[in-house]
């Protein structure tokens, strides 16, 4: 059974198109991640869902309740879903235990389940009374946390919530509001731009690009298959190659890599992906003739380093790749290497 | 000719080490602390009043039966006026800032209006079209009516300000409109509120042409009366104390308040519209409120005044005493508003560029002589003169010191504004291309704040214009401005011949009107 269920839901900002045509289910209990450039309207349709505004078209169900379409929909103080926001938006006014029984409607044991709530988001509680600038940016967020919590919510939407923290902080945060999460058993919605974020907060990740769902389903999948070329960059560092494919095998610069397609096509040329982590130097032998590749530039960075190299039979600057790799053992700049791929190459499917 | 030697060429001499300097300018420093001993001339006033009179005098002036009644009825006027204006100001914000009422940008500048309308041709207005309003009701309506923006003006840029976020989340938790604005939006106004309502609450205490054209006795009409009747007599500086005395808690509570003031919006968040209620089919009910307030407010003073010069005719303009008056206005006003921001450049330059607690106490003297009654810093500036200045006495130098103390705050708090906006980096920039410290200064760092400081000076000219108790009380014999022409010929019951005069005052108040919206408007953009 879904918590929530969107079906073909459109948004205009006057000429502006923020949505189109989306469709998406989360399942009880489940991590959503939304991903996607800024303008893509990730947060429009989080906004749709919070009931903040009305969507031109389509319908939202929460429970199987239809909570919008483009006739009306439920006002948001009476949807019950939660929210956090980036930078927590605590009441100035108030303080942290206030805040967090701020939509506790009985008032009889709010300030035990306030602090019931403190313990869960690991808050100590000598914080209750403290004003909401007194905090940390971690503390806020967990407060919001808590705060969101606090009415039982059917879901819970997270804009952007982790991307004003330091980057420890970031993860740290994240793990916990996961762990959290799934704890109380909410199914979450999460809208960010740090597809790295979204990867390891989800288990299922969604791409959205000018208002359209590119492409939805397992993190882990969405990396390895990308829809087309955009997302695959989106999602991480891609090497995208011209190849010539035949029953299995892509024929490109990094020699003959085997490769998986989304369906079954006929055999000529195409584009693939392969992840630079793929990607291995072979230490060469003297006289090796598979060296057919030399190192143009190094840039340390710790523990690794940003290799750049360059086709031995072409002077092109476009044909050369650019990768990271451990910072053990590094070619030094001007040797000739040869190139190893582990793992199969993806093929687009050549619609995108 | 090369790089090298173009560079070598303006090297001529090696410079020579200077001490480091630490903390703020001396000079700047110096220049500060005089004024701000300068200021503290009333206080001195008041001490030397209690002093002189000696005990006994001061009890057997100060406790009796009509200064009890005069004290009950400023007191009552307070306790009736300033919760009216903060309801009326509250609902007014409301409607033009978080609803969908009708010509929403039109009812908050007829919101802000009423402040082009000084308070006592407001009630000249009053007083020749409903002669029979006399007394304390009629004294809060008009009261109301003329002191209402000061409080909507920090409502509204306060409302401009708030996160929308605290509302959209606060409906996420269940909560009505109605009661997010209960809950979430009214306790971030509470420092605007309290702000403005003491503002109108000093202002009240000071106001002295509305209440004598109401024929309502407060404290500062009595000692304006009684300095009239005795000239430096100890009567009206006792009284001068006792309302020093009802200003104090005031000023003390605004002083708290200043320092409680922390920025409303905790997180940062993409700026975005408030969600606006709507009022559905009940929007004329809700449109009377503002329709009815500027009918009151600016509506009937405009109609009265155009009556009076309908019904006068060409007979109404006395042309040779409106010129005379207008030259005379414009010479206070334009050498107060460049003696008041030449004084203030010191005070706002320390707080704006070298901030710190010596800093912060010099520029709050400025605050709490500046709310001080008008008539409390003229009877302190006549017993000093008449003391120890004889020949400043009666004089146009009186006149713009009282001005300086009355408006040093309005040109600090822009001239600090401005030079703030001024980034530091750019006067650094300016000294690395060998400009010396006084040349980037003047030529950066003031010349882009020089808008700004502008606006300051056009705020302190237009509140010459329209002062009227202070100038009374101070000017030289023979002085006419429009103020004290206005209030001339209102004694004398001449309504027809006020009325130029008072025109004349509420065109050069418009751009108070357009300066102030702006910086209410502006406060959600920074």
């Amino acid at each position: 059974m879904n918590v929530l269920s969107i079906r073909g839901l459109d948004k205009r900002f006057g000429a502006t198109q923020a949505l189109a045509g989306i469709n998406l289910d989360v399942g009880k209990g489940s991590r959503t991640a939304i991903v996607g450039p800024s303008g893509s309207g990730k947060t429009t349709l989080l906004r749709l869902v919070a009931g903040f505004d009305a969507p031109d078209a389509g319908e939202i169900h929460l429970d199987g309740q239809l909570i919008a379409d483009a006739a009306g929909g439920v006002p948001a103080h009476r949807r019950n879903v939660g929210l956090v926001m980036q930078e927590g938006a605590l009441f100035p006014h108030l303080s942290v235990l206030d805040n967090i029984r701020f939509g506790i409607r009985d008032r009889s044991d709010g300030e035990a389940r306030a602090l019931a709530l403190m313990d869960l988001v690991e808050l100590s509680r000598s914080m209750a009374d403290r004003q909401p600038h007194q905090l940390s940016g971690g503390q806020q967020q967990r407060v919001a946390l808590a705060r969101a919590l606090a009415r039982q919510p059917r879901l819970m939407l997270l804009d952007e919530p982790f991307s004003a923290l330091d980057t420890g902080l970031r993860g740290q945060l994240r793990e916990a509001t996961a762990q959290i999460l799934a704890n109380a058993g909410v199914a979450t919605l999460l809208v960010t731009h740090d597809q790295e974020e979204a990867m390891s907060f989800a288990d299922q990740l969604v791409v959205l690009r000018e208002g359209r769902l590119i492409q939805a389903g397992p993190p882990q999948e969405l990396y390895g298959a990308p829809a087309d070329p955009i997302t695959a960059e989106f999602l991480g560092p891609a090497i995208i190659l011209e190849a010539e494919i035949q029953s299995g095998v892509a024929r490109c610069p990094l020699g003959d890599v085997p490769v998986i397609e989304a369906r079954a096509t006929p055999p000529g040329t195409g584009r693939i992906l392969i992840r630079p982590e793929q990607i291995r130097i072979a230490s060469p032998g003297a006289g090796d003739t598979a060296a057919t590749w030399q190192v143009v530039a190094v840039e340390h960075a710790g523990p690794y380093a940003q290799v750049t190299v360059k086709q031995l039979s072409s002077n092109a600057p476009s044909s050369n790749l650019v990768f990271k790799t451990p910072s053990v053992d590094l070619s030094p700049v001007g040797s000739k290497v040869a190139l190893t791929v582990s793992g199969p190459a993806y093929r687009f499917s050549t619609s995108a | 000719m090369s790089i090298a030697s173009a560079t070598q060429a303006s090297e001529v001499s090696q410079p020579r080490l200077q001490r480091h300097r630490r903390g703020p300018h001396p000079g700047t420093m110096a220049a500060a602390l005089l004024v701000a001993c300068f200021a503290l001339v009333p206080v001195g006033f008041v001490v030397w009043v209690l002093v002189q009179a000696g005990w006994e005098t001061a009890v057997s002036l100060i406790f009796r039966p009509r200064v009890g009644e005069l004290l009950v009825s400023t007191l009552l006027l307070q306790v009736l006026a300033v919760p009216l204006c903060i309801a009326l100001a509250l609902t007014l914000a409301w409607l033009t800032e978080r609803t969908d009422l009708p010509l929403r940008d039109f009812w908050r500048w007829m919101a802000v209006a009423p402040l082009a309308v000084p308070a006592f041709v407001q009630a000249y207005a009053w007083d020749s079209t409903f002669p029979v309003l006399r007394g304390l009701w009629p004294a809060v309506l008009v009261s109301v009516l003329a002191y209402f923006p000061l409080v909507f003006l920090p409502i509204v840029a306060q409302l401009r300000r708030l996160d929308p976020a605290m509302e959209e989340i606060a409906a996420t938790l269940g909560d009505s409109p109605a009661r997010v604005f209960l809950r979430v939006v009214v306790p971030q106004l509470r420092l605007a509120i309290c702000g403005g309502g003491l503002l109108i609450a000093l202002h009240l205490l000071a106001e002295y042409g509305l209440y004598v054209l109401i024929r309502y006795d407060t404290l500062t009409v009595a000692i304006v009366n009684q300095f009239q009747a005795v000239y430096d007599g100890p009567a009206a500086n006792l009284m001068g104390i006792v309302l020093f005395a009802l200003a104090l808690p005031l000023l003390s509570l605004d002083a708290w308040l200043r320092g409680n003031r922390r920025y409303a919006r905790v997180g940062g968040g993409a700026a975005r519209l408030a969600p606006t209620a709507r009022l559905g089919n009940a929007w004329p009910l809700w449109m009377l409120l503002p329709a009815v307030t500027s009918a009151l407010a600016v509506g009937l003073p405009v109609i009265t005044l155009i009556r009076w010069l309908w019904i006068g005719g060409e007979g109404a303009w006395a042309f040779a005493a409106l010129g005379a008056a207008v030259w005379q206005t414009a010479f206070y006003a334009l050498l107060g508003a460049i003696v008041v921001t030449l004084v203030a450049l010191p005070v706002a330059w320390l707080s704006a560029r070298a901030p710190g607690p010596l800093q912060r106490r010099i520029e709050n003297i400025h605050y709490y002589i500046g709310a001080l009654p008008g008539v409390i810093i003229a009877l302190a500036l006549v017993a000093i003169t008449v003391r120890v200045a004889l020949p400043l006495y009666q004089t146009v130098a009186t006149v713009i010191i009282a001005y300086i103390l009355l408006f040093l705050p309005r040109a600090i708090v822009s001239v600090r504004a401005s030079i703030a906006q001024v980034p530091v980096e750019l006067q650094q920039a300016a000294s690395a291309l060998g400009d010396p410290p006084w040349r980037a200064v003047l030529f950066t760092t003031l010349r882009l704040a020089a808008p700004g400081i502008a606006a300051g000076m056009a705020l302190v000219a237009m509140g010459i214009t329209t002062e009227l108790t202070a100038t009374l009380m101070l000017s030289p014999i023979g002085t006419d401005t429009l103020a004290t022409q206005f209030w001339a010929r209102t004694g004398e019951f001449d309504h027809i011949g006020a009325a130029p005069f008072a025109l004349s005052m509420i065109l050069i108040s418009v751009p108070l009107c357009v300066i102030l919206h702006r910086q209410a408007m502006g406060a959600a953009g920074r």
